[in-house]
Formats: C-alpha cells, sequence, structure tokens
C-alpha cells in the first residue's frame, strides 16, 4: 500500500497550531524558568498565543476550505466566529486566571499536607493552570470546526482533559475542589463512552466517519433506520452533556461551585461555545435531513431544560450554583437554537453565544472580588447590602444579571429575541412559549440578588469587595463595554455574523 | 435632527449635567433637575402648538435604521392620542420634581441617583408613547421597569425592597408574553413580504382568528397588567403605598396610562376581529374593576393604598371607554386617561404632604386638618373633588363622555359603571369628612400648612383642572379626530342615540 503524505493547509490551521505551540512553550517554562519570573512569563507566553491566534482567525475570516487537513476539519464562516468567540472569551478569562490567589501552589500535593503548606510559605506558586487553558483552547478551536466524527471526538477529549485538572487546581476548600474535578471526570469519561458508542452506530450506518458521508447517507436513506437513531442519540448524549442539558446536568453546579472562580468563568463560557459550535454544525450539516428523527425529542429536552433550570435556581443559596442552574436554563434558550435547523437559528445562536459567554465572563469576575478573610464568598446571603459597600461593583454584577434576564438594552436581549424569533420561524412555537415563561421565572431569582445587593442592609461578617486588579478591571470593563453596546447598538456585528455564517458541507 | 428625538434627548442631557455635578451640592442637583424638566415641559407645549389637529396622520415622523437584519427602525412619530400622553408626562414631570423637592433623601443611595432616574424615565416616557416601531416600544416598555424599580426600593418606605419586587415581576411576565407575540408578529411579516416592526405594516398582516386571538391576548395581558385591571391588579396598591409620593404619581399617572395607550395604539389596531371578539368579556372585567375598585377603597385605612384603588376603579372606565367603540368612548377615555394623571398627582401629592407632616399614613390619625391647615386641607378637598369627578372638574367630562358612549352600545355596563359614581363619593367623602373635618385629633395641632413651593407646584394642577373642567375643547379638538380615525380603522360606526320620546 502506497503511503499518502498528509496535505496540510498550515495557514488555516494556524490558529490551533499558535496556541499548541504557546502551550509547550509553557511546559518548558514552568520547567526552566525561575519562579521569580514564571508568573510574568507564562502570562505573556498565554495572552501572546491566544492575541497571535486571534489575529490569524481575522486573516482567514473570508477563507472557506473543506480540505485543510485532508478533509478532517472545515474552515467556514462559522468556524471562523465560533474560533473568533473562543478567542475573545478566552483573553478576558485569562486575565482573571492571571490572579494566582485563587489557586493552589502545588496541585501534586495532599491538601493540608505539610508539602503543601511549605509551597505556600516558599512561595513556590505552580503555574501550569496556563499551558492547560491553552491546551483547552486548543481543542475548544478544534472542536466546531471538525468534520469527521473521529476527529470531533479527538476535539472532545483535548478540551475537556485540561479543563477536569483545572477544575481541581482551586487554593481554598481543596477537597471540594478536587471532589468536583473527580466528578467532572467520570461523568465526562461517562459520556464520552457515549459519544464514541454514538460514533461506531453512525458508522454502522453509514459506512462513513464524515458528516458529509453520514449526510449523504440520509439522503440516501441507505441502510438501517435504527443505527441512525441510535447514533444520533447516543452522540447527542455526549454533546448535551458538555452543554449542561437536562438530564444530563448534575454535573455543573457541583463543577462550577468546586473549581477556582476563573476557571468557572472560562469553562462556563469558553466550552459553551465550543460544544454549542460543534452541535450545531453536525446537527445542521450531517443530521439536517433526519429532522424528523430528533427535533422532537431535542425540543422536549429544550423545553426541560430551561424550565429546569430556572426553576431550580430560584432555591439556590450559593452564588455559583445558581449561576451553574443559570446556565443551564441558558443552554435550553441556545438548544432551541439548534432546533431551528434555519439560517436565523444559525446567526442568532453565534451572536447569542458571543453575548453571553461575555456577560458570564463578567459575572463570575465579580464573584472572585466578593471576599473576606477566607477567601471568596460565595454565600447569597452575606452579599447582602453589596450595593452600599461598593457600588460599581454590584451595580456592574446588576448589569449582568439584567443581562442574563434578557432585559431590552443588554445584549441578553438582542440574543433572547433573534433565538427565539428564529425557532418561531421554523415552527417551533411550544419551545419558544416555554422559553419565554422560563424567562419569566428566571427573571425572579435574578431580580432576588439584585434585591440582596441593593435593597438589604449590609451586614458586618467581614465580607468585602477587593480592589480589582488592574486585569480584572480589562475584564469588567471589555465584558460590560460589549455588553451594553451589543444591547444598544447589536447592528455591525450581527451582520457580520449574517454575512459571514454559512456552513458548507 | 427631529423634534421628537431632540425631546427625548432633553432628559438625558439633564442626566448627564447632573452626573458632573459635586455630590455634595444636593440643592444643585435638584435646580438642574427642575429645570431640564421644565426645558422638557416648554418644548413639548412648542410641539403641541405646532401640531396640525385635523390630520389624523401621524405627525412628526422620523425612522432612523437601527438593526437592520431584524427590520427594526428607531421610528417615532405621535398623533392626537399620544401627543396628548407627552404633554401630560412632560407637564407632570416638573411638578413632582418640585413637590417631591425632600422625597430623596431618606433614600438608600444620594440625591443625585434618584435624579438621574427620575430624567433617564422621562425620556422613555417620551419614547414610549412616540414609538412607532413595535420592537421599539418593547424595548422602551420594559425598559423603563428598572429606574421604576429602583425608584420604588431604593426611595420608598415601608416593605419597598418586597413592592419593587412584586411591580417588576409582574411586569416582566406580562412584557414576557407580549414579547411572544411581537416574536409571531415579526415571524409572520417576514412570510408576508419582509421581515418590519413598523405598526403600520404590520396592521395590514393577514393571519388566522385562532393566531389573531392568541397574539391580541398577549399583548392584552401585558396592557392590563400595567393598567391594572381586575384581577391582575394586585401589584397595584403595594407599590403605590410603597413608593414615595412623587413616584406614584409618574407610576399611576404615566406609566400605567401606557397600558391603557396601549390598548388603543396597540391592541386595537393589530387585532381589530380579536378585539372584538373579546369586547364582551373586557366590558366585563372593566366593570367589575370600577365596581370592585371603589369597594376596596371605600375600606381603606391607609391613604395611599385609598388612592391606589380609586385608580382601579377610574382605570376601569378608561378601560370600558377604549372597548366600547365608539367614538365618544375613544375620546372620553383619552382625555380620562389625562384627567386621572393630574387628578391622581393633586391626590398623591397633596397626600404625600399630608403623610410627611403626620408621620403616618392611616387615615384615622388626621382629623380637623381644615382648622390647622385650611391651605392644604383645600387643596386635598379638591382634589378629591377631581376623583369623583364633580361637575366643573375635568374629571367629569372624561367620565361623562366615557358613560355616553358606552351607554349607546352596552347601555347595562353603562348603568353598572355608574354606580361607580356614587361608590366614589363614598370612598373620597369618607376620608375627607375623617381628615380634613370634625375636632382636630390629638398630634395634629402643630402640622404646618403648605409652604411657598408646594403652593406654586400644586397650583397649576389645580388650575389645569378646573380650567379643563369648564372648557376642555382645546384638548377634545385634539383627541376628537384621532378617536374617530381609530373607530373609523375598526369599521366601526357610531350608534345613533337612543330618542327619548319614542
Amino acid at each position: 500500500m502506497e503511503f499518502v503524505a498528509p496535505v496540510l493547509n498550515y495557514s488555516l490551521l494556524s490558529p490551533i497550531l499558535i496556541l499548541l505551540g504557546g502551550a509547550l512553550i509553557g511546559v518548558l517554562v514552568e520547567a526552566f524558568v525561575s519562579k521569580a519570573l514564571r508568573p510574568i512569563t507564562q502570562l505573556s507566553v498565554t495572552l501572546g498565543s491566544l492575541v497571535l491566534s486571534l489575529v490569524q482567525v481575522w486573516r482567514i475570516r473570508h477563507e472557506s476550505s473543506m480540505s485543510a487537513a485532508m478533509g478532517s476539519v472545515v474552515i467556514d464562516g462559522p468556524a471562523v466566529l465560533l474560533q473568533a468567540s473562543i478567542l475573545i472569551i478566552s483573553i478576558i478569562s485569562v486575565f482573571l486566571i492571571a490572579d494566582t490567589e485563587h489557586f493552589t501552589a502545588l496541585a501534586a500535593s495532599l491538601p493540608g499536607s505539610d508539602e503543601e503548606r511549605h509551597a505556600l510559605q516558599t512561595g513556590n506558586q505552580v503555574t501550569e493552570v496556563y499551558p492547560l487553558t491553552l491546551f483547552a483552547v486548543a481543542g475548544m478551536l478544534l472542536f466546531p470546526i471538525s468534520s469527521d466524527l473521529i476527529t470531533l471526538f479527538v476535539a472532545l477529549e483535548m478540551l475537556s482533559l485540561p479543563l477536569y485538572l483545572m477544575a481541581g487546581l482551586s487554593r481554598r476548600r481543596r477537597l471540594a475542589s478536587q471532589e468536583s474535578a473527580l466528578k467532572y471526570f467520570l461523568l465526562g469519561a461517562f459520556s464520552s463512552a457515549f459519544f464514541l458508542f454514538g460514533a461506531a452506530f453512525l458508522y454502522g450506518y453509514s459506512s462513513s466517519v464524515t458528516f458529509a458521508g453520514i449526510h449523504n447517507a440520509i439522503i440516501g436513506a441507505a441502510g438501517n433506520d435504527v443505527f441512525l437513531l441510535i447514533g444520533i442519540a447516543f452522540l447527542s448524549v455526549g454533546l448535551l452533556f458538555k452543554v449542561g442539558a437536562v438530564p444530563f446536568h448534575a454535573w455543573s453546579p457541583d463543577v462550577y461551585q468546586g473549581a477556582p472562580t476563573p476557571v468557572t468563568a472560562f469553562m462556563a463560557a469558553a466550552t459553551k461555545v465550543a460544544a454549542f459550535g460543534a452541535m450545531l454544525r453536525i446537527f445542521y450539516t450531517a443530521f439536517a435531513n433526519a429532522q424528523w428523527s430528533w427535533s422532537p425529542v431535542l425540543s422536549l429536552i429544550a423545553i426541560i431544560t430551561m424550565l429546569l433550570g430556572s426553576l431550580v435556581a430560584i432555591t439556590q443559596r450559593d452564588v455559583k450554583r445558581m449561576l451553574a442552574y443559570s446556565s443551564i436554563a441558558h443552554a435550553g434558550f441556545l438548544l432551541t437554537g439548534v432546533i431551528a435547523l434555519n439560517k436565523a437559528g444559525l446567526d442568532a445562536s453565534i451572536f447569542y453565544l458571543f453575548a453571553y459567554g461575555v456577560a458570564t465572563v463578567g459575572g463570575f469576575a465579580v464573584v472572585t472580588l466578593v471576599r473576606d478573610s477566607a477567601g471568596e464568598v460565595t454565600d447569597l446571603n452575606r452579599w447582602k447590602g453589596l450595593g452600599k459597600r461598593s457600588p460599581w461593583v454590584a451595580s456592574s454584577f446588576a448589569f449582568f444579571l439584567l443581562a442574563f434576564a434578557g432585559i431590552p438594552l443588554t445584549s441578553g436581549f438582542i440574543g433572547k429575541f433573534s433565538i427565539f424569533s428564529a425557532a418561531y420561524e421554523s415552527g417551533a412555537k411550544a419551545v419558544v412559549i416555554a422559553g419565554v415563561l422560563s424567562s419569566a421565572i428566571a427573571a425572579f431569582f435574578y431580580i432576588r440578588v439584585i434585591v440582596m445587593m441593593f435593597f438589604t442592609d449590609p451586614v458586618e461578617d467581614g465580607t468585602g469587595v477587593e480592589i480589582p486588579s488592574a486585569l480584572t478591571q480589562l475584564t469588567l470593563i471589555i465584558s460590560l463595554a460589549v455588553t451594553v453596546g451589543l444591547g444598544v447598538y447589536p447592528a455591525p456585528l450581527l451582520n457580520f455574523i449574517t454575512n459571514l455564517a454559512t456552513f458548507i458541507r | 435632527m427631529n423634534s421628537l428625538t431632540l425631546l427625548m434627548l432633553l432628559p438625558i442631557v439633564g442626566t448627564v449635567v447632573i452626573a458632573a455635578l459635586p455630590k455634595a451640592n444636593e440643592t444643585l442637583t435638584k435646580q438642574v433637575a427642575l429645570a431640564t424638566t421644565l426645558v422638557v415641559a416648554a418644548a413639548t407645549i412648542w410641539l403641541a402648538v405646532g401640531f396640525q389637529r385635523d390630520n389624523v396622520d401621524l405627525q412628526f415622523v422620523q425612522k432612523y435604521s437601527w438593526i437592520p437584519s431584524f427590520g427594526i427602525n428607531f421610528a417615532l412619530g405621535i398623533d392626537g392620542l399620544a401627543l396628548v400622553l407627552i404633554l401630560m408626562s412632560t407637564v407632570l414631570a416638573p411638578i413632582v420634581v418640585l413637590a417631591g423637592w425632600n422625597e430623596s433623601l431618606g433614600g438608600r443611595w444620594s440625591v443625585k441617583t434618584f435624579y438621574i432616574l427620575i430624567l433617564v424615565l422621562e425620556t422613555m416616557m417620551i419614547g414610549v408613547f412616540a414609538a412607532t416601531d413595535v420592537f421599539l416600544f418593547y424595548v422602551i416598555f420594559e425598559a423603563m421597569l428598572i429606574p421604576v424599580y429602583f425608584l420604588i426600593g431604593g426611595y420608598g418606605s415601608g416593605e419597598r425592597s418586597a413592592a419593587a419586587v412584586k411591580f417588576l415581576i409582574y411586569s416582566l411576565f406580562g412584557g414576557l408574553l407580549m414579547l411572544a407575540s411581537i416574536i409571531a408578529l415579526y415571524v409572520m411579516s417576514g412570510d408576508q413580504g419582509g421581515h418590519t416592526f413598523d405598526l403600520a405594516a404590520l396592521s395590514h398582516l393577514q393571519m388566522s382568528s385562532t393566531t389573531q386571538n392568541f397574539l391580541f391576548l398577549g399583548f392584552f395581558i401585558a396592557f392590563a397588567i400595567k393598567a391594572p385591571l381586575w384581577p391582575l391588579h394586585t401589584w397595584l396598591p403595594d407599590a403605590a403605598q410603597s413608593a414615595t409620593p412623587g413616584t406614584s404619581v409618574l407610576l399611576l399617572g404615566v406609566l400605567d396610562k401606557v397600558g391603557t395607550f396601549g390598548m388603543i395604539r396597540y391592541c386595537l389596531t393589530l387585532f381589530p376581529d380579536a378585539s372584538k371578539t373579546f369586547t364582551p368579556l373586557i366590558l366585563i372585567l372593566s366593570v367589575i374593576s370600577i365596581v370592585y375598585g371603589a369597594f376596596l377603597a371605600i375600606g381603606q385605612r391607609d391613604l395611599k393604598r385609598l388612592i391606589a384603588f380609586t385608580s382601579i376603579s377610574h382605570f376601569g372606565f378608561i378601560t370600558m371607554g377604549i372597548f366600547a367603540m365608539t367614538s365618544q368612548g375613544q375620546s372620553g377615555a383619552t382625555l380620562y386617561m389625562f384627567n386621572h394623571g393630574f387628578s391622581t398627582a393633586a391626590l398623591f401629592l397633596v397626600g404625600g404632604w399630608m403623610i410627611s407632616r403626620r408621620g403616618s399614613s392611616t387615615i384615622a390619625d388626621f382629623g380637623g386638618l381644615q382648622r390647622v391647615t385650611p391651605v392644604m386641607a383645600w387643596t386635598f378637598f379638591l382634589a378629591g373633588m377631581s376623583s369623583l369627578a364633580l361637575p366643573g372638574m375635568s374629571s367629569f367630562v372624561s367620565e361623562f363622555l366615557v358613560l355616553v358612549g358606552t351607554f349607546t352600545r352596552y347601555p347595562v355596563h353603562a348603568v353598572i359603571a355608574t354606580f361607580g359614581i356614587v361608590l366614589a363619593a363614598l370612598y373620597i367623602l369618607i376620608p375627607v369628612q375623617k381628615a380634613l373635618h370634625g375636632p382636630t385629633t390629638l398630634g395634629n395641632e402643630n402640622l404646618s400648612d403648605l409652604n411657598l413651593r408646594e403652593k406654586i407646584a400644586i397650583a397649576p394642577v389645580i388650575a389645569i383642572i378646573i380650567a379643563l373642567g369648564f372648557y376642555p375643547s382645546p384638548l377634545l379638538k385634539v383627541i376628537n379626530p384621532a378617536s374617530a380615525h381609530v373607530i373609523a380603522q375598526m369599521g366601526f360606526t357610531d350608534p345613533a342615540p337612543t330618542n327619548g320620546d319614542k
């Protein structure tokens, strides 16, 4: 058998390659750079790679190619838009990650051990979180551009494995953090297995692992339909796990709560973009013609996800858990964009993902600031009167909450409107009505937090707001500017998305 | 630039100035706020002078593209109905600022924040009535909840945060139902010749009667919560009780009018058939509101809650006038909206002064005010007379028009509603008697009478109430063509009046 050398289009793949290169440099930095210079070197390498990668994405924005990597990845408008969203969200999350206060000095040490204490005392802070972030981002960039099931799976693992580790890096409450990491890992591994199982069935059905091959098989209505259905179902389980849709959401509140908050911000925002990006691509290109097989089930899942996320969020007493359930509800809203299965749905989903991701990072950025002597304070009862103590921080958090609630003049409203109208256009009226109702429920708990912050008198229990570091301020300012800007004048971005976002098969 | 956009920008300029002022100088902040609202009021009056009364088309029309990918425009334009309501809002604003000079003191936040919220709200009040793009209307409709929410929760009294939340949740719920209807309209417009939110274009949409009924309900429930109509009224007494008197004036006087305005502008225009289908039900709800509001008002011990319940009764009249589908009813309802704004303002402001002097809002705590504070007692009396629609007061004209307009088509409803007038006499005269007359209650001997600022603030309100009571035609000349136009568009003609000697 003759060996054919793979042909790779390096310029189209460069965003991912730059990140992988940066990650490898990061590993070397970890090994060879003195501990005093390590944090700043790591931060520069990470930010540098992310920015460079973003520049590359911008440069290839009008390209479209099926053969960038022997047909395994596809570069088109949605790919570019999703990659750019992931990179922008990652950059503002890295500003938060740069605050080493949140991370354990030595992740390998046992919680409470002498080794840990020693590492803390000598200031021997390990900075492995930076290369891990870059590896995860690289996986996220690959995820939504994969055009066959094997690459998709590799990308899934590539983005997940670093995240499992990152979830366990918290400095405070390390046991809870490690528990959440283990939980995330076990359930994630479980869902990966489902994913692979589904991929196998799809291969059995279409005798192809590429999206185009599956699409053709569905059009030709070849093979055994049961295989197709099982394949779609199991593959969806894997994807729905990643986006945190009910009934595969159980991990997310624990992991959101246990992970260091900057990691939670990164994970909640960027993973969602990547996972929904992949989901949009596979459902819009590979499974589009089997719509009637999956659309009803997915609609049901969307409705349950929206309602359950909103309802359970009401009972939460911890701000990170509340945001976790809110993100579950948002996963439901985003599923309506997948169900819509039209151009408007694609445009709306991409807009929504970007707007929601940025607001999420902003929201968690505020969470990192509210602390007492023992670290972050996430108990909502202790957030009372925050508006009095530090009006600007509380106001910006209130603004992000209003954006999550979809109040007009925030980006959340434009996102919600566009995604619901796309779903309505495709005839999914029940989903839209459930969406509107759960928005009303969701508004309740967002407003409750605003009441706590502004309309309740502060309790003197040592809870205070840290003066934000310059980088955290930057995160806050950028997220606020994007959330306001996209709420008041979204036309440029919407036009940009509309012009670019067309999947190629 | 178009005069309506300019009008909307004026209060924003005021907020920018206030934001730049030093925090310590509270008097200057108040003066700037007052000056801004006065300028806006003057500009509106100037606008009203230039308004062509006999032209039923929208005037001062303008359109800027806002979000072209969804066909959304920043489109403004006013007809007689909108003009009257904008006029009412902008004239009330300086009165509220002047009357509630010290309202911002008991708040959680600074005086600056209070006036910034008020001025932002004023911009939105103008915009919500002037919008001719349904999306723009919705955006303002929802966004204006936020300043009111903070005004109630931050500067009110008593259970202010609970009341603010209740208000917000009710309104958001209604708003989201409306959003679902708006999305449906948007999608249908896309199927029938291009996505648009233009009100005129949307009113020509073809839709099945089932769809129309559902979409109508989406809009109507939102407006009925706002207005508020029984049984969706329960947020109002709490909000009015907790809010400062000035906020209550803006809330009941202006914001609630968005509900009744929306019924005319959106429900009737967009869904004429569904409006006819639901008319019997809505009329029954209106009559219940009239009687129920009046009965509960009689039973109230708290002055602010009493005023809130009288408003529920009055909003019943307005809704009845709108859905009577006669031009008198329409005109009466619109005039009623205007007059109700001023008579409620008078009641709330004078009531607020009484409450702040006495330190209690329980009616039983007052008594004999006539002797101690004659000017305050007389203004309260006049405000009360306006609320019960005494002939010679402006509300009489509008209430009469509504009843006449309803009677020609729905005599039974009109007759029952007339009992509302009798009850009105009770709910006003009982507190007047308890608070103003009789022996001076212990602790009231040293209450001070209205000062000059308060007299200046309340004088124009009383003047407008009495002037329009005797000579309502300047307003009616603006309102009548617009009302006749709405009724004609609905395909109705006024029934001939019943002849007495047949």
